[in-house]
C-alpha cells in the first residue's frame, strides 16, 4: 500500500471528500469511497465500457482514469440522470424500448449516449452506431438500444 | 486487476516535469499522458512503474497550433480534438478521416497523440501516420532537447528512440501540399479493436501521373514504415486500378510480417494488400 | 394478440408493457453483488500452469493466505450421474497437491482492500513441476490421466442405436458425412461472479450473497461440502448481471468465501475481474462432431449416425455434471427431422483446461450447426435446393415421438421455415447474389430450422441420471391486507423479466394491475425451494405455477366476494381492482376483500380459511419451441471477413406473454449465436496458455457486428403447458450460428471451399481460400 492523498471528487453536483491511493482508479473511487454503486466495473482494461461516466462533459471509461486525476472536476453518474423523480429521456428511451434487460452495462450506456449527444446533438445514425459500439452488452442484441438512443436523440434535440 | 502502488507527480511546467522524470526514470518513472493504453497493462501488472509523472496539468503541452507550415501537437492534445480538421487543408483532413479509427470515443476524449506515439503499438493509427508523414518528434529531457525523425523513433514492438527520462513533447507534422490525395484503410476484427493491418497512402497528382507517393504500413510488422517498393509502384503511374494493385502487391511481398498462433505471415501479408489497396482507392473516393 | 383470459378483466397477458425490473436499473439503484461493503477482501492465487504439482506455496510473511492445508473437512465438488459409463470426479476447492488447468485456484489472499489483497497474492510464492498437459480432446487416449478414475481420460461415454438402423443405413441411396468443429467459447455475462459472506454472531447463520442463476442449488451445495445444516445458510442472489449459463454452476470461489465468512466469523468478499472470468470461470462448446446422413433418392434422411467428442476441461460442473454437453447432443441432434433409424456415440473427456459447464443453447448451437450443415451439404450433393430438402424432413404430424423417444408437442416447423423464406424474398437475394459475384463481391443466405426443447420438469431430467433431478417449480402467493400482492417463486430470473411476466399472469387472474404484484426472488430465506432459470424453463415452470397458484388464489377471492356481495360464484367477475357481480353495480373492492379475509374472518362462519396464501407447484413434460433463422452475409473474399448484413427470424413459442420481452430475448440469444459463429474463440496454446485473457482477444460482438434483425411470430398454443406458452430463452442462441456459417458457406460456393469449424475467423475463411488456390495451381 502508499500513501493516501486527500481529493474531492464533485459527483453530480455533490462533494465527496476522500482519500485515496494514487492507484485507486475512479471507478473504484466513486463505488467504494463514495459509495455510488451505479457505475458498473465489467472489465478494468477500457473495452466494455460498463464504468463509462461524464468527466467535465466528457464521456470518459472511469477504469481508465485514477481518482485522483478527477480531484475537483465535476463528474456525472447514473444516479445523476434524473431529476427527482422525473427521468432523463434516455432513461425512458431505455424503459420504453427495452434497452435493457439485466442492467448490468445499462449504467454505462446511458452515461456514453447521453454524453456524447450533449457534445454532438446533431450526430448522425451512422456516427451514432459508431459510438454505441464503444460498449458492450450480452443481453440485448443491441437493436434494442440503438432505438432507445436514437428515439431519447430525437427528444434531446426537440428540447434543446 | 488493480495496479500495484506508485507514487505520482503531478507537475505543473514542462521544467518541473522534466525535473522529476530525470529525477524518478532510473527508479522506474514513466510519464502519464491520457493512460489510456499504459492504464490497462497497470491493470493487469504487466507493468509496474513505481513512479508516474502525470503531464495532465502541464501548461503549455495542449499546443496545437501551425506554426513555419508545419502543425504542432502537444503531449496533451487528445484524439478528440482532431475530430473535426485541425487546419483547413490536406493535413486537417487527413488526420479527421484517420482518427475516428482509433478505439472508441471516450477513448479518444482521453487519449493523446503523442501518448500513442511513445507507446509504439505496431498496430497503432498514430504511429502509421506519423511514420508514413515522416513527422518530426520532440523529445525533452531536462536541459535538452532533440528532434527525432518517425523513421528513426519506432524501435521495434513497443520500442521507441526515447530516452527513459525523455518526455515525447510535442509531434510535428509538414502541412501537405494542396491537392494531396490520401486515403486510410484498416482491417480488424470488430469496430474499434487493433488493427492487424492498416494503410495510409498520400500522393500528388503532377501531368496527370501519381507523384510524391507515400504508402505506410502499420499493424504489420513490429514498427509501422513506409514501404518503398510500394511507393515505386505508383510513381509516375496513372492513378487507378494497375498502379493501386501493383502497389499493394508490393507491400504485401515487401513486409516481414508479424506472425501469431491465429495469423500466419501468408495471411498477414493478404491483409497488407487489401488495406493498402483499399487506402488508394479511398484517395480518389 | 391472445385471447383473453376467461372470466378476468383487462388482459395482461399478451401485452408489451413497460418491465417492472426498469425504474431501479435505470437509475443505478439495482443492486449487485460487488456493492455490498466487506470487512475482508479475496483475491485468488491461480494456476500459471495447465498441469503440473505443487512443490511449494509460500506466502509473504504475516500475511493472511488460505491453502488446501487449511481447507481439511472441506469436500470436494463431486456431482454424480448414475448412467452413461459416468465416472465420478472431485474438484477441490483449492488445488490439493495437484494442478489441472491454467486458472485454478491454489491459495486466497485476503486484505482490507481489493488492491491490497491483490498485492499479497502476488507475493506468494509458487513452485509447480510441470507436466505435459492434454489440450485437445482428441489426444485423450494418448495422454496421462488427469484422474485416477478415468485412466483414459473419458469421463463419459453414452451410445444408442436404434432397432434398424443397419438395415436403414444399407439401403441408404447416398451417405453424406460432415464433420463439424466448434471451437471454446465463454458466455461472458457482462458481470463477472461475485460473491460476499457474512457471518451472523446472533444466530450463527451466514448469508452469502452471489451472482447466481441457482440461489436454492447454492445453498444445498455449500452446506453440504461445508457439513452445515442448510438453515444456517441464507443464499442471495440480488440483482444478478446475465449469467447465460455460466452462473448455474457452483464456483469452488463461492465455497471458500461462505467457509471463510463461517471459520473467522467475519465479513469476506471476492469480485472476479475479467482476466479470471475468461480463463477460469467455465467454457463452453469445445466439441468434435462427425454426422453421416443416409438420404433416400428424394433427400429424405432415413437414418442419421453421430459421433460426439466434447472437451469438459478439468473438472465436472455441478449439478449438471460434464456430460451436459455430450448427453443433451445424443438426445437431441436428429433436431426437428423426421429420421427413424439414429446411432450415436457421445463422449466427454477431461483435458488440462477450464472446467466446461453450460451456456445458452447447451451443446444444441453446435449440433444444430453440424445438422443444419449436413443438410445444406446433403442438398448440394443431392441436387436440392436448401430449402427443399427442409421442406422434405420437417416433422409436421404431432405429438411426434422421435427415435430418441422424445416427444414433440404440437409446432409450427414447416410453417415457420415458409414465414421465413416469404420475408427473405429468394428470387430477389440470389440475382443480387450473381450481380455483385461479378463485382468481386460475395453475398450468402443460409437458413437453419430447429427445435428448441424448453420447460421440461423432472421426468425429463430423469432420463439423464442425475443424482440431482431438477424439474418442478413452486410459487407462493399472499394477498396482504392492504391489496397488494407479493409472488415468491423459486427460481431466479437475471434479466429475463420475469418480474414483469408473472406479474401479468397473476393480474390476469386476480383482476388488478400488474403494478401492485411484486415478485420476490433470488433469497432462500423468502422464496420457496427452487431450481433456478436456466434451460428456458422459468417463464413455463415458474409461470405454470403462478398460474396455479393464482387461480386458486382468485378461487378465494370469488369466494369471499360470494359471501358478501350475496351472489353466486358464477356470477362474480373481478376486474378494475374489484369484485362485481355480473350485470349489476353491486361491486367491492378486492383489497376490500383482502382486508375482510385477514380481519373479518367470524364473517365467514369457518366456511373461509384465513389469510390470502396460496401455493402452487408445477411439472410439465417439456415443449418444443420452434424456428427457422436465415442469415444474409457477405464475405469479404481478401481479408475472410464475415459481415452478417440482415438476420430474420421466424419463430414459434406458444402463447406469448409479453411480446417486447420475448422479442429482447431472440435477439440477445441472435447475437451471441452470431458472436459464436464468427467472433469468440478461447484459445489455448499446446502448452495450455490461455491466449484469450482480455476482452480484446475475446471478442464478443458490438453494435457494429449485429445486424438489424428481423423477427416474425406465431403462436402455438400448445397443449403441454398450462399457460399455452412454450420456452424461448435459448432459441436465438441455437439456431443463428448455423445460419451465418450455411450463409458463410453459399457466400464460398463460387470458390468449392468448405467451412465446417466455428467461429468462422477471417484467418480459417483465407486458410481455406488458399488451399483451395494451392491445390488448383498445381493441378
Amino acid at each position: 500500500m502508499s500513501e493516501k492523498t486527500p481529493i474531492t471528487l464533485k459527483i453530480n453536483g455533490r462533494d465527496h471528500k476522500i482519500a485515496v491511493e494514487p492507484r485507486r482508479t475512479l471507478a473504484d473511487a466513486i463505488r467504494e469511497d463514495c459509495g455510488q454503486t451505479g457505475t458498473h466495473i465489467g472489465c478494468e482494461h477500457g473495452v466494455c465500457g460498463a464504468c463509462t461516466v461524464i468527466v467535465n462533459g466528457e464521456p470518459v471509461r472511469s477504469c481508465l482514469m485514477f481518482a485522483a486525476q478527477a480531484d475537483g472536476k465535476a463528474i456525472r453518474t447514473v444516479e445523476g440522470l434524473a431529476k427527482g423523480n422525473e427521468l432523463h429521456p434516455m432513461q425512458r428511451a431505455f424503459m420504453d424500448h427495452h434497452g435493457l434487460q439485466c442492467g448490468f452495462c445499462t449504467p454505462g450506456f446511458l452515461m456514453l449516449a447521453v454524453g456524447v449527444l450533449e457534445r454532438e446533438p446533431q450526430i448522425s445514425d451512422d456516427d451514432l452506431l459508431d459510438v454505441l459500439s464503444s460498449n458492450l452488452c450480452r443481453c440485448t442484441g443491441y437493436q434494442n438500444i440503438i432505438k432507445a438512443v436514437r428515439a431519447a436523440a430525437a427528444e434531446m434535440r426537440g428540447a434543446s | 486487476m488493480k495496479p500495484a502502488p506508485f507514487v505520482r507527480h503531478t507537475p505543473r511546467t514542462l521544467d518541473e516535469a522534466l525535473a522529476i522524470l530525470a529525477e524518478v526514470a532510473p527508479q522506474d518513472g514513466r510519464v502519464l499522458a491520457g493512460g489510456q493504453s499504459l492504464v490497462p497493462i497497470m491493470a493487469f501488472r504487466m507493468a509496474r512503474p513505481a513512479h508516474l509523472v502525470d503531464i495532465n496539468e502541464v501548461a503549455g503541452l495542449d499546443k496545437l497550433i501551425v506554426e513555419n507550415g508545419m502543425l504542432i501537437v502537444g503531449a496533451r492534445v487528445r484524439h478528440g480534438a482532431f475530430h473535426k480538421p485541425v487546419e483547413p487543408g490536406p493535413l486537417g483532413a487527413l488526420l479527421a478521416s484517420v482518427v475516428h479509427n482509433i478505439a472508441h470515443y471516450p477513448i479518444r476524449m482521453r487519449g493523446t497523440m503523442c501518448g500513442s506515439l511513445a507507446h509504439a503499438d505496431p498496430s497503432s493509427e498514430w504511429c502509421l501516420t506519423a511514420a508514413t508523414l515522416d513527422a518530426e518528434l520532440v523529445a525533452r529531457r531536462k536541459g535538452g532537447e532533440r528532434i527525432i525523425p518517425a523513421r528513426d523513433f519506432f524501435e521495434g514492438l513497443m520500442s521507441t528512440a526515447l530516452k527513459e527520462d525523455e518526455l515525447l513533447a510535442e509531434a510535428r507534422y509538414m502541412l501537405l501540399p494542396a491537392g494531396t490525395k490520401f486515403g486510410f484503410n484498416e482491417f480488424s476484427r470488430r469496430a474499434g479493436d487493433f488493427a492487424m493491418s492498416a494503410a495510409l497512402a498520400t500522393y500528388r497528382i503532377v501531368d496527370g501521373r501519381i507523384a510524391d507517393a507515400r504508402v505506410g504500413v502499420g499493424g504489420a510488422e513490429a514498427s509501422p514504415r513506409r514501404i518503398p517498393e510500394a511507393e515505386a509502384a505508383l510513381n509516375g503511374q496513372m492513378p487507378g486500378d494497375a498502379a493501386f494493385r501493383a502497389a499493394a502487391e508490393a507491400a504485401s511481398a515487401a513486409i516481414d510480417p508479424l506472425e501469431d498462433i491465429q495469423t500466419t505471415g501468408e495471411y498477414r501479408r493478404d491483409l497488407v494488400r487489401a488495406v493498402v489497396r483499399r487506402a488508394l482507392e479511398a484517395s480518389v473516393k | 394478440m391472445s385471447a383473453a383470459t376467461k372470466g378476468s378483466g383487462t388482459t395482461w397477458v399478451g401485452r408489451a408493457i413497460r418491465r417492472l425490473e426498469d425504474p431501479a436499473l435505470v437509475t443505478g439503484r439495482g443492486r449487485f453483488t460487488a456493492d455490498l461493503p466487506a470487512a475482508h477482501w479475496v483475491r485468488f492465487v491461480r494456476s500459471p500452469v495447465a498441469a503440473g504439482t505443487i512443490k511449494k506455496i509460500k506466502p509473504p510473511d504475516g500475511a493472511f493466505v488460505v491453502t488446501a492445508a487449511e481447507l481439511a473437512g472441506v469436500k470436494p465438488i463431486k456431482p454424480m450421474l448414475y448412467k452413461f459409463n459416468y465416472r465420478p470426479i472431485g474438484q477441490p476447492i483449492l488445488a490439493d497437491g495437484v494442478v489441472r488447468f491454467t486458472g485454478e485456484c491454489i491459495a486466497a489472499a485476503i486484505a482490507a482492500s481489493e488492491e491490497e489483497a491483490e498485492d499479497i497474492a502476488d507475493a506468494v510464492e509458487v513452485e509447480i513441476d510441470e507436466t505435459a498437459p492434454l489440450i485437445d480432446a482428441r489426444d485423450a487416449a494418448s495422454s496421462a490421466a488427469l484422474h485416477p478414475e478415468a485412466p483414459d481420460n473419458v469421463i463419459v461415454n453414452a451410445q444408442v442405436k436404434t432397432p434398424e438402423f443397419d438395415t436403414a443405413w444399407r439401403n441408404a441411396h447416398r451417405i453424406v458425412r460432415l464433420e463439424a468443429r466448434s471451437r471454446r467459447q465463454n458466455a461472458t455475462p457482462m458481470e463477472p461472479r461475485a460473491a460476499h459472506a457474512a457471518y451472523d454472531p446472533a444466530t450463527g447463520r451466514i448469508t452469502l450473497t452471489c451472482t447466481t442463476q441457482m440461489p436454492h442449488l447454492t445453498r444445498t451445495a455449500i452446506a453440504d461440502l461445508l457439513d452445515m445444516p442448510e438453515s444456517d445458510l441464507r443464499v442471495i442472489a440480488p440483482d444478478v448481471g446475465g449469467g447465460f449459463g455460466q452462473k448455474m454452476s457452483l464456483p469452488p470461489e463461492y465455497v471458500l468465501i461462505a467457509w471463510l465468512a463461517r471459520e473467522h466469523r467475519s465479513s469476506f468478499a471476492w469480485t472476479e475481474d475479467r482476466r479470471e472470468n475468461l480463463i477460469a470461470s467455465y467454457h463452453s462448446r469445445d466439441q468434435y462432431i462427425a454426422l453421416d446422413g443416409a438420404f433416400d433418392a428424394d433427400g429424405k434422411l432415413i437414418a442419421l449416425s453421430a459421433d460426439v467428442l466434447a472437451n469438459i476441461g478439468a473438472y465436472s460442473c455441478f449439478p449438471t455434471t460434464c456430460g451436459v454437453e455430450p448427453l443433451m447432443a445424443m438426445a437431441e441432434i436428429p433436431g426437428p427431422y423426421d429420421v427413424r433409424h439414429y446411432a450415436c456415440t457421445a463422449r466427454g473427456v477431461a483435458t488440462n483446461t477450464c472446467p466446461m459447464a453450460p451456456y445458452r443453447g447447451v451443446s444444441r448451437p453446435v449440433i444444430t450447426f453440424a445438422l443444419e450443415r449436413l443438410m445444406d451439404k446433403a442438398a448440394v450433393e443431392l441436387g436440392i435446393n436448401p430449402i427443399d430438402i427442409r421442406r422434405r424432413n420437417l416433422i409436421d404430424q404431432f405429438p411426434y415421438t422421435s427415435a430418441m423417444g422424445l416427444v414433440f408437442d404440437e409446432a409450427t416447423y414447416k410453417e415457420t421455415l415458409e414465414l421465413a423464406v416469404k420475408h427473405v424474398d429468394v428470387p430477389a437475394f440470389r440475382a443480387r447474389q450473381q450481380a455483385l459475384r461479378k463485382q468481386g463481391r460475395y453475398l450468402g443466405l443460409g437458413f437453419c430450422t430447429f427445435s428448441e426443447r424448453t420447460g421440461y420438469g423432472s421426468p425429463a431430467f430423469a432420463a439423464r441420471g442425475m443424482a440431482i433431478t431438477p424439474g418442478w417449480e413452486m410459487v407462493e402467493l399472499t394477498m396482504d391486507p392492504s391489496g397488494f400482492v407479493e409472488l415468491r417463486i423459486g427460481t431466479s430470473p437475471h434479466g429475463q423479466g420475469l418480474r414483469t411476466t408473472l406479474a401479468q399472469i397473476v393480474a390476469d387472474q386476480l383482476g388488478i394491475e400488474p403494478q401492485r404484484i411484486k415478485v420476490i426472488h433470488g433469497d432462500t430465506d423468502r422464496s420457496p425451494y427452487g431450481w433456478g432459470t436456466f434451460a428456458s424453463r422459468s417463464l413455463v415452470i415458474s409461470g405454470g405455477a403462478t398460474l396455479i397458484a393464482a387461480q386458486k388464489l382468485r378461487a378465494k377471492i370469488i369466494k369471499l366476494a360470494t359471501h358478501m356481495l350475496e351472489a353466486a360464484p358464477e356470477d362474480i367477475v373481478l376486474g378494475d381492482s374489484a369484485a362485481t357481480v355480473a350485470g349489476t353495480d353491486r361491486s367491492i373492492a378486492i383489497a376490500a376483500l383482502a382486508r375482510d379475509a385477514y380481519h373479518q374472518t367470524h364473517r365467514f362462519k369457518g366456511e373461509i380459511e384465513p389469510g390470502m396464501t396460496e401455493a402452487g407447484h408445477y411439472d410439465p413434460p417439456g415443449t418444443f419451441s420452434n424456428a427457422c433463422h436465415v442469415a444474409m452475409v457477405e464475405v469479404d473474399i481478401e481479408t475472410g471477413q464475415v459481415k452478417v448484413e440482415k438476420f430474420i427470424a421466424a419463430e414459434d413459442c406458444g402463447r406469448i406473454i409479453n411480446p417486447m420481452i420475448a422479442d429482447g430475448q431472440v435477439h440477445g440469444g441472435i447475437a451471441q449465436g452470431i458472436g459464436n459463429a464468427i467472433l469468440e474463440e478461447i484459445l489455448y496454446d499446446e502448452n495450455g496458455t490461455i491466449l484469450s485473457s482480455t476482452l480484446a482477444d475475446f471478442l464478443p460482438p458490438t453494435a457494429h457486428e449485429i445486424p438489424p434483425i428481423e423477427l416474425h411470430h406465431l403462436e402455438t398454443h400448445t397443449t403441454a403447458t398450462n399457460l399455452q406458452a412454450k420456452g424461448l430463452g435459448e432459441g436465438g442462441a441455437i439456431g443463428s450460428p448455423a445460419a451465418v456459417m450455411n450463409a458463410i458457406n453459399d457466400a464460398l460456393s463460387p470458390f468449392g471451399v468448405a467451412i465446417d469449424e466455428m467461429p468462422a475467423t477471417p484467418q480459417r475463411i483465407r486458410a481455406a481460400l488458399r488451399a483451395r488456390q494451392q491445390t488448383e495451381t498445381a493441378a
